[in-house]
């Protein structure tokens, strides 16, 4: 599975245009711009008032409780006046407060405005035990206990993060046209969960148009969040077509892989004892705004040969595609392609050997939807 | 009860509704001279929640709305007063309200599953406390999306004696985002495609045109799976954004005598939206944040997060009209408002800004932020409010240049004099010592510190964590995402001060630290790596008890966190004067302290105040039990 992925990442890297292909060979992160985490040193805007200053300008007005006074000292002139003074005195006070700022506090000006000792938020805080954690139920001594729980139900539960969402999302939904030969086909998956748990349907397929179906499969899987950006997925999987029909067991994992790239990963082990293993991935190249290039790829994995299916054992078969979408909406995205499918190895023998082709390249044109 | 008052107040908005298919309470009015007229007000106040359709821009869409009028009306009370709000559920599923920033006893709190039951279909419920603070504030259904739909109002609270910040007139500002997809919708929409919204997104053509991120660094943002251009997660593209339940091209219009003071009453009432307030032409003068005075601090734009309120005053002294602008932090779009001498007036409005993106400076890994490749994608897209940009729009010459230089130096000076020596340390987690050294450690293992937990053995490992802040620092000196290099003056955090001591300048009994976790990919959000729905536990404290509590975002999104029934001071070095706040935006990876005084015994709710992040599971349960129950 781990060099799988490694193939599908160096695959997608290759055909995924533009900067992050060119960024994404040099894995060190030597420098310091993917930090995306904290915290800025408190830097000022250029012209930020600098209160202490501002202050004192300030305090007659401030502290006048009286309209008269007021009105005396309100217009804008001498409010800009207040300001100028403010920004001279202000320059001076950055130096002061840069030398204090290797104190605990960068800008004492609380201590400032009361030269005494420190006061308020000023002084150090102790270490006395925190409380006991109660249950955190008081609002039962007031209001009838019963309507409280029902109340607390509804808040935790559905105001609270524990909501339940379901999508259906066709990843794929193509024509494609190859050599002449017209097909169809189609991948997507639904689900119903939280958060964490889920349960997912999966199905893809294909076919030529007028023909029979060539294959189809449906997977029924428990995902479950086994990190900020996987899941874990396992069930089971059956396969329509080719015949006979087949169903196997099926663990994997999917999610957001650095760099975006999202991937797919998973191991089916049939009930007739067979193994075989599928890893996929696309990235999302924006274009503009709503124009994404998708580079796709698929590798399909044996580990042993299945005779009868015309599967040899190690890689059977891989596909690479790219997809240029549009999205009207976020939910409605017509695209068009080029998809490159390859049976490989023993596999491709045998097909040979059967009379069969073993893939091309052809156009595709189709839609991505989720509602 | 006093029935006259509510039935004026009905009949007002009832000839209103009779008039158009939605009624506009009298204070969200355009062409509004002031607060002169309080829609509700006195001991006995009632309120009639119901559907009904809000007109924005001249299209209708639904919405829920208080009395026939979405946004609500304004409730207009008095410091001392006590009152009694008999709230009627004519809606068909259970509802709420919370008074944004009041402290009432617990239980009329308005949270249901925390203070209260709720309110079912048909009933009503009767919050009855009395007013024990003056200023801004405002109220909102606690229940569902409802909030997104309409149901919130502005509270001003007159104080008991005379008001230290005079004017000669004042408006309520109240930014909010409309969507014409219900809320439920586009909750779902942000479950199943992370940036289902964002359509300003780092694309091909933007590289190959050095618009957007350099090749070098998007493969180590792309390494971490980071997208810099996530800034928000609902945007122009569902939003219409508001002021009083006008839309940009409604423009509401608020009325001047030139040489006024005229208060602003700033409120965010958005669900998911950070703005950036800014009248070209006219600076801000802020003497309150979150109802609470401050010492005048005058700026030419401040970011306001999500449920925050400021009060500002403004002197316009010309016969002419400006235009006040609130672009969402990603700017795909902006709230507009004019503030003119007469009606009908019309100022210029500036184009939308370039949306900002996460940069090396704004995470302060780096120097100045000289060399990030910044550009409009022409292809970006916002809302409409796009096309109300004034052609050819000059900006005012606010600032001055030969200040923009001088204070451009000091600035530079002082940068380099905090970055390279003085890490901000914070002395509630004991310090960042070592920043620099520290950054390159983390840097160098990339992706496995991005999630490294022995940073922060409190939070539950899983999924819906994404990333450990490495080295988070103290942000609040920090004016916002896109707003370092605006060349004027921006708010932050530190230039607040308290215009009163505080009530209590005990220092803290203990501390307590909370990492706002999220993952965005998932779009699961919560505390500790734990959502609401994984655990009742509250966070305890006893009553009476001070304690320094220190949030964490681990995230790389900005999240105003609300304490309810309480007020906290902000640790930003101002002593006994730190300003106090119910809301605080806590910036990308970066952190803020605040002292506690846990003096309101009972349950509370703590939470994200983005909406859709608290739904996820951005939200639990602050307890404060007796101190003779806690033993």
């Amino acid at each position: 599975m781990i060099w799988g992925l490694a193939l599908l990442a160096v695959a997608t890297i290759g055909i995924a245009p533009g900067g992050v292909s060119a960024g994404a060979q040099d894995h060190a992160m030597h420098g310091m711009p993917g930090m995306a985490m904290p915290g800025a040193t408190a830097k000022p805007a250029p012209a930020k008032p600098k209160p202490v200053a501002k202050m004192r300008a300030a305090k007659p007005t401030a502290k006048r409780a009286a309209r008269p006074q007021l009105r005396a000292t309100a217009p804008a002139p001498v409010d800009h006046a207040q300001m100028d003074h403010s920004r001279m005195d202000h320059s001076g006070m950055n130096h002061a407060a840069a030398g204090a700022a290797t104190d605990s506090m960068p800008m004492d000006q609380g201590a400032m405005a009361s030269p005494a000792a420190k006061a308020g938020t000023d002084l150090p805080a102790g270490d006395a035990p925190a409380p006991a954690v109660p249950m955190p139920h008081y609002a039962d001594r007031v209001w009838d206990p019963a309507a409280m729980a029902r109340a607390r139900d509804v808040m935790m539960r559905e105001e609270g993060g524990g909501q339940t969402f379901a999508q259906v999302m066709l990843d794929l939904a193509e024509l494609q046209v190859r050599d002449g030969r017209d097909g169809y086909r189609w991948e997507g998956e639904a689900w119903f969960g939280g958060d964490i748990h889920r349960a997912v349907v999966k199905s893809e397929g294909e076919g030529d148009l007028g023909d029979r179906l060539e294959a189809a499969e449906v997977q029924a899987l428990y995902a479950r969040a086994i990190g900020p950006y996987f899941n874990l997925q396992a069930g089971v999987r059956h396969d329509i077509r080719p015949g006979p029909a087949r169903t196997y067991a099926t663990i994997g994992v999917e999610g957001l892989a650095p760099y975006w790239f999202e991937v797919d990963a998973a191991a089916f082990v049939a009930t007739t004892g067979e193994v075989l293993g599928r890893v996929e991935g696309y990235y999302d190249q924006r274009l503009t705004q709503r124009w994404i290039l998708q580079p796709r790829a698929e590798v399909n994995l044996s580990v042993q040969d299945v005779r009868r299916r015309g599967i040899g054992s190690g890689i059977t078969d891989a596909e690479l595609g790219l997809r240029l979408r549009y999205e009207i909406r976020r939910e409605f995205a017509p695209y068009v392609g080029v998809s490159w499918e390859r049976r490989l190895g023993d596999t491709a023998r045998f097909a040979r050997g059967a009379g069969e082709d073993t893939g091309g390249i052809g156009v595709v044109a189709g839609l991505r939807a989720w509602f | 009860m006093n029935p006259s008052i509510d039935r004026r107040t009905m009949l007002r908005t009832a000839s209103l509704a009779g008039v158009g298919c939605a009624a506009t309470p009298i204070w969200a009015q355009t062409g509004a001279s002031g607060l002169e007229r309080p829609v509700l007000s006195g001991e006995e106040i009632v309120l009639r929640i119901a559907r009904q359709t809000m007109a924005i821009d001249g299209t209708a869409s639904r919405a829920i709305g208080i009395n026939g009028a979405a946004p609500a009306p304004l409730i207009r009370l008095r410091e001392g007063q006590r009152v009694r709000l008999r709230v009627v559920n004519a809606l068909d599923v259970d509802t709420s309200l919370h008074w944004h920033g009041l402290l009432v006893p617990f239980q009329y709190d308005g949270v249901p599953g925390v203070s209260f039951p709720g309110i079912r279909p048909g009933d009503a419920f009767v919050y009855d406390f009395t007013v024990r603070q003056n200023g801004t504030y405002w109220y909102h259904s606690h229940s569902g999306g409802q909030e997104q739909e309409g149901l919130y109002g502005p509270i001003v609270i007159d104080p008991a004696g005379p008001d230290p910040v005079a004017a000669d007139r004042d408006h309520v500002v109240m930014f909010s985002d409309h969507s014409e997809q219900s809320p439920a919708a586009i909750f779902r929409r942000m479950k199943l495609q992370p940036g289902y919204y964002n359509f300003q997104r780092q694309t091909l053509a933007g590289l190959l045109t050095g618009r957007d991120q350099t090749a070098k660094d998007r493969k180590h943002w792309g390494a971490m799976r980071m997208d810099p251009a996530d800034i928000a997660d609902g945007t122009g593209a569902t939003y219409r954004y508001l002021v009083n339940g006008h839309g940009p091209r409604d423009k509401w219009t608020g009325l001047f005598e030139p040489g006024q003071r005229v208060r602003l009453r700033l409120i965010n009432a958005s669900a998911m939206t950070t703005f950036n307030v800014r009248i070209p032409g006219l600076a801000m003068t802020v003497v309150q944040a979150d109802g609470l005075n401050v010492r005048p601090v005058t700026v030419d734009e401040l970011q306001i997060g999500v449920a925050e309120t400021y009060d500002v005053i403004v002197t316009p002294t010309g016969d002419r009209a400006y235009t006040l602008v609130g672009e969402s932090i990603d700017r795909s779009g902006m709230a507009r408002a004019t503030l003119a001498p007469r009606t009908g007036m019309d100022a210029p409005v500036p184009p939308l800004r370039a949306r900002p993106l996460a940069t090396m400076a704004d995470m302060g890994m780096g120097g100045m932020a000289a060399g990030e490749a910044r550009g409009v994608d022409p292809g970006a897209e916002q809302n409409a409010s796009r096309t109300l940009a004034t052609p050819g729009y000059v900006p005012p010459p606010a600032t001055p240049v030969d200040h923009a230089t001088m204070d451009h130096a000091a600035m530079s000076g002082m940068d380099h004099a905090a970055m390279g020596h003085a890490p901000i340390s914070d002395p509630a987690t004991g310090g960042a010592a070592g920043q620099g050294a520290m950054d390159h450690g983390a840097m160098d293992h990339g992706d496995m510190t991005m999630r490294d937990f022995s940073r922060a053995p409190q939070v539950h490992k899983g999924p819906g964590v994404q990333t450990i802040a490495p080295m988070p620092v103290d942000r609040t000196g920090y004016p916002g995402q896109g707003l370092e290099d605006v060349g004027h003056r921006v708010l932050t955090y530190r230039d607040l001060i308290a215009l009163d001591r505080n009530p209590d300048v005990r220092a803290p009994d203990r501390s307590l630290t909370i990492h706002l976790t999220g993952n965005m990919e998932r779009f699961m959000w919560g505390f500790d790596g734990q959502r609401m729905v994984d655990t009742h536990e509250p966070f305890a404290f006893t009553e009476g008890e001070r304690v320094r509590v220190t949030l964490i975002n681990d995230t790389m999104m900005g999240h105003p966190i609300h304490l309810h029934g309480h007020f906290f001071d902000l640790v930003t070095g101002k002593g006994d004067h730190a300003p106090r706040k119910h809301t605080v935006l806590v910036q990308p990876g970066g952190t803020v302290t605040f002292d506690l005084t846990a003096d309101a015994v009972g349950d509370w709710a703590f939470h994200c105040h983005m909406l859709y992040h608290m739904l996820a599971g951005m939200m639990r349960v602050v307890s404060v039990r007796p101190r003779e129950e806690a033993a």
